[in-house]
């Protein structure tokens, strides 16, 4: 009998250190998933970030490196100039991408680097316990922000997307969502058509989720879908903010 | 350069020699940051490297760099990098990880002077930065110190092969003066680069794709949050950091038997040291020298064979007395230390040296 599902070979079988709810898991499976299926599972380097995810490495069945807060960019930079023929990427929460490692990302974009990044947005730190990331939305409660991100305080979120579609480097960046199955079936192509784009050599690749994270939130796994398709999404629209030229890709 | 042929006499700049010394020692990538008073390596590299197969690329910050150098060791790269004093601090933080990671690389501090932005003269007081960490938590890097340039080519591709045995950092640390001035040297051979597709087999730890489904897949971390492995880990570093101390200990000694006087001075100021000893030989002072060449580990030994005749050791630093600290520990209670220093980027000329030195004996002796 033919089998109508099997676990991917992807993901190690064993159970993640993610929250209830949390949309980590989702994502990882998309990504190795996506993997496996293109037959580069073994042809894959992974570069971890800091934050929930710096364990990434003990649930994806592919080569990794964790990295310093914010330097993944860099880290796979310099993976990807020793494997060129490699799929290389890195996966980053919005703390340590949008934060503390803005340098990094821009610049790695800007010079076109031929790996693909995931950026789990979510608008708070996780790890660290619920603080106020550069994305945090305006009169959104963290445990920095109490009374809500107050604009003349601490600025407006920063919309990764669009400012790193401003660089020539950046071939391909879309914006997803993990917040609905036919979300998370569309961030499934984004996440293929990354990886293909990188295979062609056109330059830096993004892949931006939109994710949960009911814990810090404080609310339960089915409000924070909501919660996201609510509050995140007028702020953070999903859709293309770049891709390639028939030029870049043929190039 | 590149067609300079192995083992002939050839004039060159410092920076220019330590560059290609690490081209010629197989450390096929290079990412670095301008800062001077070491531009001329990732100038040089950026002409150099892509020509000769290998790799260059110029970098957002040092952090950046650092971080590049991590990324490309574990993916299996032989990997050099340079600064000067701020950068080096900057670098701090992926030292630590690279040590804990056990990632090799080999990285050339051509020194200035500090706190701060400092100045952009010469100095030595980066040397607790090299020799204590400078990163977070419990961790070493080998740090020799050359003389000449000669001696800084045959350290960087030595080097080479030392970061890949130990699985670890190895730093040089040169000065401004070193960068910056020529000397006539001979090159060593070009050890060739390691291909991609090579790297597996070689390096079995490293990240580089696993290839078939079936195969193991590999993991550079230096994240361990139970505290018991942690500890377990940093135990077995430092049982290899106690190899290290035995086996990279290095030093020259001149004349420390039956010496009035004994200085110790690493880098340029151990060549100044040299012209001083001569000074104090025509006033009648016979003056010894001990130049560790590895500061960390820092040769304490070679000071149990100063000789009965000596009356006090000196320290001769570009620094406010980073050196002393150790020299006290060599010395322990047997004699009486003492610091000449100048800092800021100023240097001291074998006369001032030997003046000082000689005032310091006299107080001795008294």
């Amino acid at each position: 009998m033919k089998p109508v599902f099997t676990y991917t070979k992807g993901m190690v079988r064993t159970d993640t250190s993610y929250c209830p709810g949390c949309t980590h898991g989702i994502a990882h499976r998309l990504i190795t998933e996506t993997l496996e299926e293109m037959g580069m599972l073994g042809k894959a380097i992974g570069v971890a970030p800091i934050g929930c995810a710096v364990q990434a490495h003990k649930f994806m069945n592919v080569d990794m490196c964790e990295s310093a807060h914010g330097r993944a960019p860099a880290v796979a930079s310099g993976v990807r100039r020793v494997h060129p023929d490699k799929i290389v990427f890195t996966y980053q929460g919005d703390g340590d991408l949008a934060s503390i490692g803005t340098a990094e990302i821009v610049h790695a974009a800007a010079r076109g680097e031929k790996f693909t990044t995931f950026f789990i947005n979510n608008c708070i730190y996780g790890m660290t316990g619920g603080q106020m990331a550069p994305t945090t939305l305006l009169g959104q409660r963290s445990t920095t922000s109490q009374d809500g991100r107050k604009k003349e305080q601490a600025g407006s979120p920063i919309r990764v997307s669009e400012m790193l579609a401003t660089l020539e480097g950046a071939v391909y960046i879309e914006r997803v969502s993990l917040a609905s199955p036919a979300h998370i079936r569309n961030a499934k192509k984004a996440v293929r058509r990354a990886f293909e784009i990188q295979q062609t050599g056109a330059g830096f690749t993004f892949v931006e989720f939109l994710s949960t994270c009911p814990t810090n939130w404080g609310v339960t796994p089915p409000d924070a879908m909501k919660w996201l398709i609510d509050n995140m999404l007028p702020y953070y629209p999903l859709g293309v903010y770049r891709e390639p030229t028939s030029e870049e890709v043929a190039s | 350069m590149s067609a300079q042929s192995a083992n002939e006499k050839v004039l060159l700049k410092g920076n220019e020699a330590f560059a290609e010394a690490a081209i010629r020692g197989g450390l096929r990538f290079y990412f670095g940051y301008p800062i001077t008073p070491q531009s001329e390596i990732p100038e040089y590299m950026s002409r150099e490297l892509p020509r000769r197969g290998g790799v260059f690329l110029q970098a957002e910050s040092e952090l950046g760099a650092i971080n590049m150098a991590y990324g490309a060791g574990a993916a299996g790269g032989a990997v050099f990098i340079s600064s000067s004093s701020p950068g080096i601090a900057l670098m701090q933080e992926g030292m630590s990880f690279l040590c804990s990671a056990e990632v090799p690389l080999v990285a050339l501090n051509v020194s200035r002077g500090g706190p701060g932005i400092g100045g952009i003269q010469p100095g030595q007081a980066d040397y607790f930065q090299v020799t204590r960490g400078g990163g977070n938590g419990d961790y070493k890097i080998p740090v020799f110190a050359p003389a000449s340039i000669q001696e800084a080519i045959d350290l960087i591709y030595e080097a080479a092969e030392l970061a890949e045995t130990w699985r670890n950092p190895i730093m040089i640390f040169s000065d401004g003066i070193m960068g910056q001035m020529m000397e006539p040297v001979t090159l060593p051979e070009q050890r060739p680069f390691t291909e991609s597709d090579k790297i597996r087999s070689a390096k079995p730890w490293a990240i580089t794709g696993y290839g078939d489904d079936d195969a193991q897949k590999n993991v550079v971390k230096s994240l361990r949050m139970q505290p018991d492995e942690l500890e377990a880990h940093v135990e077995k570093l430092f049982a290899k950091y106690a190899r290290a101390e035995k086996e990279l200990a290095r030093v020259e000694t001149i004349g420390i038997e039956d010496a009035d006087v004994v200085f110790v001075a690493f880098g340029t100021v151990a060549r100044i040291t040299r012209e001083a000893i001569d000074i104090l030989a025509e006033r009648g002072i016979k003056a010894g020298l001990i130049r560790p060449i590895s500061l960390w580990p820092f040769p304490y030994d070679e000071f149990d064979k100063i000789g009965a005749r000596t009356r006090v050791v000196i320290s001769a630093e570009l620094s406010m007395g980073q050196m002393l600290e150790d020299v006290k520990i060599g010395v322990g209670k047997r004699l009486p230390t003492r610091l000449i220093h100048r800092t800021g980027g100023m240097i001291p000329t074998s006369l001032e040296l030997a003046d000082s030195a000689e005032k310091i004996y006299k107080e001795a002796i008294q």
